[in-house]
């Protein structure tokens, strides 16, 4: 009994709270993406999708009990059980699962449909922790760093296969905290760049204009540092790959099929294709853009009533938001995953054991991830990626796998007295 | 904590949530841009086309009206058909067409309606409406177009038609759209603001198919249409039936008029055309036809066509003379045949046998008279001023210039000048001996039959006219009418001068037009004969009666038909019973009169 309670009071009721507004905020939006005045229904009916997405959150409720009763040494024991079970589960996906729009992402139980690659996330958070966790594991190492990424990869080999490559996406995340656990900072450097140069030669027409910007920094580093043949010779080869990459990318992009190109290619020029692919990102920032500072009030968005926006109720959920509760209701909901993923941060610090921190990284590197994703994609700042925005959209997978993913590290820090008795 | 990295990350989440809220900010806060775009797609401005004016005769006959027509529509997400033969037979269309239409209508929108078959007559749309039901996917729209009860006065009525480009460009109030309808021609487009109302507007919600989603803001912002005022028209509808018969298979006009008002009785334009043929979908088709016939029967005779007044001219010159003491009642001149032909009559005569026998040489010298009045030993500036002075006098009887009848188009006919004289002959080149035609209403002088009609009520009421116009009351009210024909104008002839010109007026008839004479109804008219170059003359015949309390003053021409006495008068005095009698004692007359045929 001394036990119960001291775990109970050790609970952090403030991501509890926070978790609780959000979902709350993301039923009220379901509704109101799905709102139609003549037919008049309630937000409990269960022919829509608010009335089923309260079935969700209910059985979600559920979900939270079983982790807080279960064993807390569970979740360290079975890690290794659950990830290779979840990968089996993929591994069959792309034969078994129902095809939806060229993707073979869901397994359809009755009028269930899951979506395995959801689950697979936690599942692979928890396995990285236990690969983690030996003292001996150090990432400044080679080594250390091709198992870390070797455990990421093989659920997002299998994922491709479906393919999903928004959900593949994701787990890119990890890569956040693999930042916090010691991999060296010279990656993300060479990835941010790699990133810049990618989004500036495809942002910017004519990559000549390109190549004399590296050319002036290349010739200004040369200038600034120390003039030894050898740092002229790095610096100029590095020059020319960086303008090699840029032309050969639009070269590679150029022979994209249609589709994936014009959804980059809207990015930069949204009028490109209006009516087309350009049309989600079009309505998309209509419907948001059109709230104003105050928005225009709950169940009054045109945009998002009317279904000009695809897809408003799952991935492009924030539109609804956008659109009726304005630049304040947007800064509500930014300013309440913010303070979710500080607090994370902040749990993730206080854990005594490596497992659990690890953990408690990878649940914020992902939800840090999608909210980041989701919402830069609404507003045009990220191309238009399938993911859905944590405990908002509607959908029974996606709410059930970030309840499990946030709850399991709520279970493990309010026991991390117990788990640092352990080692 | 010595690792920096932990606070790396919360910087990296702070600087996310600054980046997106910046972004926010600036498409909802700083850009409006996106709130125009939504409104674009999401509302809808539905107007609401207010109903027509109705149109009335003089005794609150219906002339004009607007008709329901009934389009079946096509919505070809929800049409099925099961029997394609079957619903052909039903609908009265061949297989080809209803495939055609259905196709275009796919074209259109799969979930948008678009016409399948348009104006269905009330009585086809009450066979087929048992059966929509079972046809899914159809569905009526009522639209109105104008219609006419009696197919009468057509040219005067005027019709209704879309707007033209050019009509929208000049459109300074902003007020029509494209494909709106409005008065191309007559009362239409004179009384168009009356007639047509006002548009509402609704602003309606629709989603992203264009389904309507209901009002925007409970019609907050919505207006009602104002219905269009109804106007009552001058015109006698059974007087002007009955000279629409007489006027048939002939070219020419007959305009009456209420001396005592102003008020158009009858105004008669022929050839003319079933108005009918103007309203709704037919227009296009039919205006073609109408302009390419050869009878021009969209030309308005009564008010653009001109001829030279001829003979009538001289009861004119008569009261110029007398006001100007020119001229006496016993004044005389003698028939010298050596000045201008003359036709066999008591000679010498006085003023009084003048207008009675026509005598073409005493105007002549009469007019002399009043052009040269020595006023410059230069005979050619003397003729210059008496000519101005002469034309001054001349257009204060309505002449040389529009009356501004409530119609657009008229035309002012011409009362030369002695600029015109310039022109032609070069200054001071010129003097009576030229310009001595006008005395006998012939030369460079043209008049319209409206312009007669108007001196024939100017005659009658001794000196005065209210212009002559087409509309009585707008809105039930007399006030509604624009104002200057309400203001009576003098023709600056003392009324006494008149006496004697009615009395000469009623003595002329006999002889000159004895069928226009009717027992007990005292006439008093003047012949005329429109000199036509190319073809036999225009009879021309001006009237009004009773003579002692003149309730019609009437101008009839009857083109091609020779001298005025026949066919001209027939005419007038026939209209002249009607209206006052209504009804004819003198079929034989009125069988002379309808079988004259110098048309077809």
């Amino acid at each position: 009994m001394r036990q119960d309670d001291l775990y109970i009071n050790k609970i952090d009721w403030i991501t509890i709270l926070i978790y609780i507004a959000l979902v709350t905020m993301g039923w009220f939006n379901i509704y109101a993406a799905v709102y139609d005045e003549q037919a008049a229904k309630s937000i409990f009916d269960f022919s829509i999708n608010s009335g089923k997405q309260l079935v969700w959150i209910g059985t979600a409720i559920l979900l939270i009990t079983i982790i807080m009763v279960a064993d807390y040494r569970l979740f360290d024991n079975l890690s290794m059980i659950l990830f290779g079970f979840f990968l089996f589960i993929l591994l069959l996906t792309p034969f078994f699962g129902k095809e939806i729009n060229g993707q073979r992402a869901w397994f359809e139980i009755g009028f269930f449909r899951l979506q395995p690659a959801e689950f697979a996330k936690f599942a692979t958070a928890l396995a990285l922790a236990k690969f983690m966790e030996s003292p001996t594991f150090d990432l400044s190492k080679t080594k250390f760093q091709m198992r870390a990424l070797g455990i990421i990869a093989l659920p997002v080999a299998l994922i491709m296969l479906q393919p999903d490559t928004g959900t593949a996406m994701v787990y890119s995340a990890f890569g956040i905290m693999l930042f916090r656990e010691g991999m060296p900072q010279r990656y993300y450097v060479l990835a941010l760049s790699f990133v810049a140069i990618s989004l500036l030669s495809l942002g910017i027409e004519n990559n000549l204009y390109l190549a004399a910007g590296v050319a002036v920094i290349i010739i200004g580093l040369i200038l600034i540092g120390k003039k030894s043949w050898q740092r002229i010779a790095v610096l100029s080869v590095l020059g020319l790959f960086v303008v090699a990459y840029s032309y050969s990318l639009d070269y590679v992009v150029s022979k994209l099929p249609d589709h994936q190109q014009n959804r980059i290619m809207v990015l930069f020029n949204p009028d490109l294709d209006p009516l087309g692919v350009g049309w989600n990102v079009t309505q998309s920032k209509i419907a948001i853009g059109s709230g104003g500072f105050m928005g225009k009030g709950y169940l009054e968005g045109t945009q998002t009533k009317f279904d000009f926006v695809p897809e408003q109720h799952t991935d492009f959920i924030f539109c609804t938001l956008g659109e009726e509760f304005g630049w304040i209701g947007s800064a509500v909901v930014i300013g309440l995953f913010m303070a979710l993923l500080i607090r994370l941060v902040f749990l993730a610090e206080r854990q005594k054991t490596r497992f659990s921190r690890i953990y408690g990284y990878c649940v914020m590197s992902i939800l840090l991830f999608h909210f980041t994703i989701n919402i830069a994609m609404t507003i045009g700042l990220f191309p238009v990626v399938g993911i859905p925005l944590p405990f908002f959209s509607y959908g029974g997978s996606s709410l059930w796998s970030f309840t499990i993913l946030l709850f399991i590290f709520i279970k493990l820090d309010s026991h991390r007295i117990q788990l640092l008795g352990r080692h | 904590m010595n690792n920096p990295r932990p606070a790396i990350l919360v910087a990296v989440i702070v600087l996310i949530a600054g980046v997106l809220l910046t972004k926010l900010f600036m498409i909802q806060v700083a850009d409006d841009s996106f709130l125009k775009r939504a409104e674009r797609n999401a509302i809808q401005r539905v107007v609401d086309h207010p109903y027509r004016g109705l149109v009335y005769d003089r005794n609150d006959k219906l002339l004009v009206y607007n008709n329901p027509v009934f389009d079946l529509m096509i919505i070809p997400k929800e049409f099925q058909v099961r029997d394609t033969a079957r619903f052909c037979q039903l609908f009265k269309i061949e297989k080809e067409e209803l495939i055609d239409k259905y196709q275009a209508a796919r074209k259109y929108s799969w979930v948008k309606p678009s016409p399948l078959l348009k104006a269905i007559s009330n009585t086809e749309f009450g066979r087929i409406q048992d059966f929509l039901i079972d046809y899914p996917g159809l569905f009526v729209m009522t639209r109105s177009v104008r219609a006419y009860p009696q197919a009468s006065a057509a040219n005067a009525l005027g019709y209704i038609g879309e707007i033209s480009g050019n009509q929208l460009k000049g459109d300074s109030s902003k007020y029509y759209r494209q494909g709106d309808y409005v008065g191309l021609a007559g009362l239409e487009r004179y009384y168009e603001n009356d007639l047509r109302g006002r548009k509402g507007v609704k602003y309606k919600m629709v989603n992203v198919r264009g389904i309507d989603k209901g009002s925007f803001k409970g019609g907050e912002y919505d207006t009602l249409s104002l219905a269009g005022k109804n106007v009552q028209s001058t015109i006698d509808l059974d007087l002007q039936l009955y000279g629409e018969k007489l006027m048939a298979g002939k070219r020419g006009s007959v305009v009456a008029i209420e001396p005592k008002t102003g008020e158009i009785l009858s105004m008669i334009s022929a050839p003319t055309y079933d108005p009918n043929l103007l309203a709704g979908s037919r227009f296009g088709k039919n205006y073609g036809n109408l302009v390419m016939d050869e009878t021009m029967p969209l030309f308005n005779r009564p008010i653009m066509a001109m001829y030279p007044p001829g003979s009538i001219f001289k009861v004119v010159q008569s009261l110029i003379g007398l006001q100007e003491g020119i001229l006496q009642t016993n004044t005389v001149f003698s028939c010298n045949q050596a000045l201008v032909k003359c036709h066999p009559h008591p000679n010498p005569t006085n003023l009084f046998g003048a207008i009675k026998y026509s005598c073409n040489p005493y105007y002549h010298q009469a007019y002399r008279k009043m052009i040269n009045r020595e006023v410059s030993s230069n005979t050619f500036k003397d003729t210059k001023i008496g000519l101005d002075q002469w034309r001054e006098s001349v257009m204060k009887f309505g002449l040389g210039q529009p009356l501004g009848i409530d119609m657009n188009n008229e035309k002012g006919g011409s009362i030369p000048s002695s600029n015109l004289y310039n022109r032609i002959y070069g200054e001071g080149r010129w003097k009576y001996s030229t310009i001595y035609s006008l005395s006998i209403g012939q030369g460079e002088m043209m008049v319209t039959p409206l312009q007669m009609a108007n001196l024939a009520a100017i005659f009658a009421n001794k000196g005065w006219y209210y212009p002559p116009h087409l509309v009585k009351t707008i809105d039930g009210e007399r006030s509604n009418i624009p104002e200057k024909f309400r203001t009576k104008v003098e023709v600056g002839v003392d009324a006494h001068h008149f006496d004697m010109i009615q009395e000469a007026m009623g003595e002329a008839l006999m002889g000159t037009a004895n069928r226009a004479i009717i027992k007990d109804i005292a006439i008093a008219g003047k012949t005329g004969t429109a000199q036509n170059p190319g073809g036999a003359d225009h009879s021309v015949f001006v009237a009004f009666a009773p003579k002692d309390d003149p309730q019609i003053a009437i101008a009839v021409y009857v083109e091609n038909s020779g001298f005025g006495g026949r066919a001209a008068a027939s005419t007038a005095s026939l209209m002249i019973e009607k209206y006052l009698r209504g009804h004819i004692t003198r079929p034989a007359l009125e069988d002379y009169v309808l079988a004259g045929k110098f048309l077809y």
